[in-house]
């Protein structure tokens, strides 16, 4: 089996032009094999457990009704164009809250683990914040401050109902976001703030430079994750009449009896989710691609 | 008398770059081998492919007359077999000294708990760190982390140990602490396949010295004969750079 290649490792030339060997060759093709099959095995085990979902549920008696009050095409088709309108202030919404929750987590997450005396404030500060705000429903924030702020007729103090569900997601979601962060950050080895300061880095630049990165880094599943959610939660706003996807939703299904209109919105949430989710998943295999390469 | 680990053509490369090339080695049961070689002469690289934790790029590797570099084989029966050190410990944080080093007999060979833990500090007693056992391994010296790295690749039986640079991380005060442990247990007879940079300590204990040189064994033999009369010129310029007062 073994093919020997001739005497004395001391041999020097005859790596210029290498050409496998029989036995690596016979090796690449069961490799090969053993990864067709893995594959074989997978895909099929995925299209059997989807016909047989879609057989049970196809096959239940209640079918056709379901498939009437949910999944008309006629229906579906006539909520589109206002699904989409109402869709694009959900896409706007994510888009804006998402970058201020990132930048208000990432201080609040930094304002509690500052060990300076003079942030003491803010540090309890930031305690509290979190605290409170994870307690309190999303939907409870997004009732008190979209109909509470503009009642307020405060002058100066903007009177939109969008506006003010925005805040509430960005205040409610901060605090989730502070947590991941703050977690992250705490599970840096605390060799890597020695070695910083080691080097004379102050402690804020040893967190800004070599710890808050390798924490992000750590986060990005978890932070996904939240903002998957909060993609979701921008339906929220629809709770005070903000005219977005949910709410184009109720108001067709309610006048018309019929709920595809929930189905097509739903549809449009999982289309926004899965690209982010693929982009990140290709982010991070990319940085562990980089820095683990054979380290041990 | 047949080797326990026969390595024959071995060929590995990172992308474009070539890092084994046609390396032959054996290993017979009670040899102690040592690697040496400048940095990124591939010794690390080596080691790692005959513990399967790289796929080679040709080249076969055989232990106890079973070719392990066949893809149909499972790698965890061959680690069964063989315990591997590296240079910066990669003690499990989270565990106790005692849990790190009762891990694996317990979840991978079964054993009972109290079996492993009689056998664990049986042989952290042996090398002085009984009074460690229940600590996590961050509150302990490099060295005495080292140790109990070791310790925990030899609570498994193995039949074959590789070392990675072991006492490369360690100030020489703790090299001496380390390197008496690899002395006693290559005395008890243990098969070791080392890389090392302590050149008194390989002419000392190894059966076999391996000079390593851009990836391929330039030279093997004897350490009488390795360090006094090399064959090569490379392993002549690399020997006088390492040991400036040797002839
Ligand atoms: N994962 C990797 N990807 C690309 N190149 C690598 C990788 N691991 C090692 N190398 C390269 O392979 C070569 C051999 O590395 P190796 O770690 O085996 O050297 P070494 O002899 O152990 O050196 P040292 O004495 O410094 O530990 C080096 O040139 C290194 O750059
Ligand atoms: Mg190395």
């Amino acid at each position: 089996m073994t093919d020997t290649s001739p005497g004395s490792a001391t041999a020097a030339g005859s790596a210029a032009a290498w050409t496998p060997s029989l036995r690596e060759l016979e090796r690449r093709a069961v490799r090969r094999r053993l990864r067709r099959r893995s594959l074989l095995v997978a895909s099929g085990l995925v299209v059997l457990v989807l016909l047989a979902l879609g057989v049970a549920i196809t096959s239940s008696p209640g079918w056709p009704n379901v498939k009437e009050l949910f999944f008309s095409w006629e229906h579906a088709k006539a909520v589109f164009p206002d699904v989409l309108d109402g869709f694009w202030l959900n896409v706007r919404l994510f888009l804006i809250c998402e970058v201020v929750i990132l930048v208000l987590g990432l201080l609040v997450a930094l304002a509690r683990v500052a060990r300076s005396p003079w942030l003491a404030p803010v540090r309890v500060l930031a305690v509290v914040y979190t605290d409170l705000l994870r307690g309190i429903p999303t939907l409870l924030l997004v009732l008190m401050l979209g109909f509470g702020m503009p009642a307020l007729g405060l002058q100066g103090v903007p009177i939109s109902g969008t506006f003010w569900a925005g805040v509430a997601l960005v205040l409610s979601y901060s605090a989730y976001v502070a947590e991941v962060f703050r977690a992250g950050i705490d599970s840096v080895h605390p060799s890597q703030v020695a070695s910083a300061q080691a080097l004379g880095l102050s402690r804020p630049q040893a967190l800004r430079f070599v710890v808050v990165p390798q924490a992000v880094r750590r986060v990005v599943p978890p932070l996904l994750n939240d903002f998957v959610s909060l993609q979701k939660d921008t339906a929220l706003v629809s709770a005070v009449a903000v005219f977005d996807a949910v709410f184009a939703a109720r108001d067709y299904a309610a006048y018309n009896f019929n709920y595809t209109p929930y189905v097509v919105v739903a549809a449009f949430f999982v289309v926004l989710t899965v690209p982010l989710a693929r982009f990140t998943d290709w982010l991070q295999r990319r940085w562990l691609a980089r820095e683990r390469a054979g380290q041990l | 008398m047949s080797a326990l680990l026969e390595v024959r053509g071995l060929r590995k490369t990172y992308g474009d770059r070539l890092v084994l090339d046609s390396v032959d080695l054996d290993v017979r049961a009670h040899d102690v081998v040592c690697l040496i070689g400048s940095s990124g002469s591939g010794k690390s690289t080596l080691l790692r492919c005959l513990d399967l934790l790289e796929d080679v790029d040709d080249g076969t590797i055989t232990l106890g007359g079973v070719e392990i570099s066949d893809p149909l084989v499972d790698p965890r029966e061959v680690r069964k077999r063989v315990g591997m050190v590296f240079q910066a410990y990669n003690l499990f944080p989270h565990l106790s000294v005692l849990d790190n080093c009762t891990l694996a007999p317990r979840r991978v060979h079964g054993d009972s708990r109290a079996a492993a833990e009689e056998r664990a500090l049986g042989l952290l007693d042996q090398f002085g760190l009984a009074e460690h056992a229940r600590k996590h391994p961050d509150r302990l010296s490099g060295g005495q982390q080292q140790r109990v790295a070791l310790v925990r690749a030899l609570c498994t039986g193995p039949d074959l140990l590789l070392l990675d640079e072991i006492t490369a991380a360690l100030d020489p005060e703790l090299v001496g602490e380390v390197l008496t442990i690899v002395r006693d247990l290559a005395a008890a007879g243990t098969t070791m396949v080392l890389a090392t940079h302590e050149m008194a300590f390989a002419r000392d204990v190894a059966t076999k010295v391996c000079f390593l040189h851009q990836g391929r064994i330039l030279e093997q033999g004897p350490p009488d004969q390795l360090f006094t009369a090399p064959r090569e010129d490379r392993t002549r310029q690399f020997l006088a750079r390492v040991l400036p007062t040797a002839g």
